[in-house]
């Protein structure tokens, strides 16, 4: 129905040729505005609401209880998932978890995954991947966090993290919990949230879509085969390198990610790369190195890049 | 009456902040307002989602941001 509306909108009311270039160009991008635009809008309304009604004090003490039996690590890495877009609040989640006396590798198994599977990168691939590479992206985000938690977890990484964080962990009382509203009182909060992330974004999403439409019209299908396919085995590890500084662009890149996908840049490739952009990112290493020896944050950054590049190679042999 | 503002640099945080400035005007009280931005400091409060709201050293609001209206009510009381 969209396609349609783009269709009549670009071709019919513009009067723009559909065989040239530009037209062509064009098109793509209104269409993928509007489809991207409605799915950020459902997306973050949707995490908006269930983080409204997520009793995380109550999380906390289920997964410190040890009635979990071993899936502490999913379901911490599923927690994760959950939980939104911005490190701002990743981070006070993860040192009230230690605080809480969860164990390190469980609360690094939240920590990888808060950041990777969040509601604007589900959307954005949602619109621009369909339904399939979101569930692949997501599960593999999930796993990453779920193994590679419970892989350091097996080190006594404990004793680089910062005393502060030990310290104030006895004594307080408990945080207020949030009051019982309805969901129509909610509503309006919630929806104010969900534009502002939607708003925030938006000059990068349709700066990328813009960027993308260009590719898109321009770029002749296959070009970047010849030099990005499996013939260069270290495409995988250096696009997760350059990924490393464009977090602020997180959103505008996965557009012209896309863009380099239909024009023969391998899946995998992709994969590995915005999940590096997400999972890998300067600001939130600045934070962490509050609650971190810088250790302990190297090891937790190269272990997460590793991984990702090695999903990424897998990705690239299956799909 | 004291109030903080806990939160890094996120858009909500920002958003609170600014409403509570609006709301202590509303409502004509002479409170100070003191935005807190060091994690460390901030997990003093035992807070797990920004932005939160301490009055008077009390854990008011933890992850939400309240209308100006709301607010106004919760410092007016």
């Amino acid at each position: 129905m969209l396609e349609s509306f783009a269709d009549w909108l670009v071709f019919g009311l513009a009067g723009l040729p559909s065989e040239a270039h530009w037209g062509d160009a064009v098109h793509f991008f209104v269409y993928e505005t509007m489809k991207i635009g409605l799915l950020l809008v459902l997306v973050t309304h949707l995490m908006g609401l269930i983080n409204a009604y997520l009793p995380v004090q109550r999380v906390r003490e289920w997964i410190a209880s040890g009635r979990l039996r071993g899936s502490e690590h999913l379901v911490a890495s599923g927690f994760g998932a959950v939980t939104p877009f911005c490190s701002c609040s990743s981070i006070p989640l993860f040192i009230g978890f230690l605080q809480g006396g969860i164990p390190l590798g469980v609360t690094l198994s939240f920590l990888i995954t808060s950041p990777l599977v969040n509601e604007v990168a589900l959307a954005l691939f949602i619109g621009l991947f369909g339904w399939q590479v979101t569930l692949i992206y997501a599960a593999s985000g999930i796993l990453l966090g779920t193994v590679l938690g419970w892989a350091l977890g097996k080190f006594r990484l404990g004793r680089f993290v910062e005393d502060w964080v030990w310290d104030i962990a006895e004594g307080r009382a408990e945080q207020a919990e949030s009051t019982q509203k309805s969901l129509w009182e909610r509503l309006p909060s919630v929806s104010h949230e969900a534009m502002g992330i939607v708003t925030d974004i938006a000059p990068y999403v349709l700066a990328g879509l813009a960027i993308g439409a260009g590719i898109h019209g321009y770029v002749p299908t296959g070009f970047f085969e010849q030099y990005l396919s499996g013939g260069n085995p270290l495409a995988v590890p250096l696009s997760v390198v350059l990924a490393v500084p464009m977090y602020a662009n997180a959103s505008g890149i996965l557009p012209v990610v896309q863009a380099l996908v239909a024009k023969g840049v391998p899946l995998g490739t992709a994969i590995a790369f915005m999940m590096a952009v997400v999972g890998l990112s300067l600001p939130e290493a600045m934070m962490l190195k509050k609650a971190m020896q810088t250790r302990l944050l190297a090891t937790f950054f190269g272990a997460v890049g590793v991984s990702i590049i090695g999903l990424g190679y897998l990705f690239n042999l299956v799909l | 009456m004291d109030i903080k503002v806990l939160g890094t640099g996120c858009s909500s945080c920002q958003t609170l902040e600014r409403r509570v400035r609006e709301a202590v005007e509303q409502t004509g009280s002479d409170a100070s307002v003191e935005k807190i931005e060091d994690m460390q400091q901030i997990m003093q409060y035992n807070v797990m989602s920004m932005p939160a709201l301490v009055v008077n050293d009390e854990v008011q609001v933890v992850g939400q941001t309240p209308s100006v209206n709301e607010l106004a009510d919760l410092l007016g009381a």
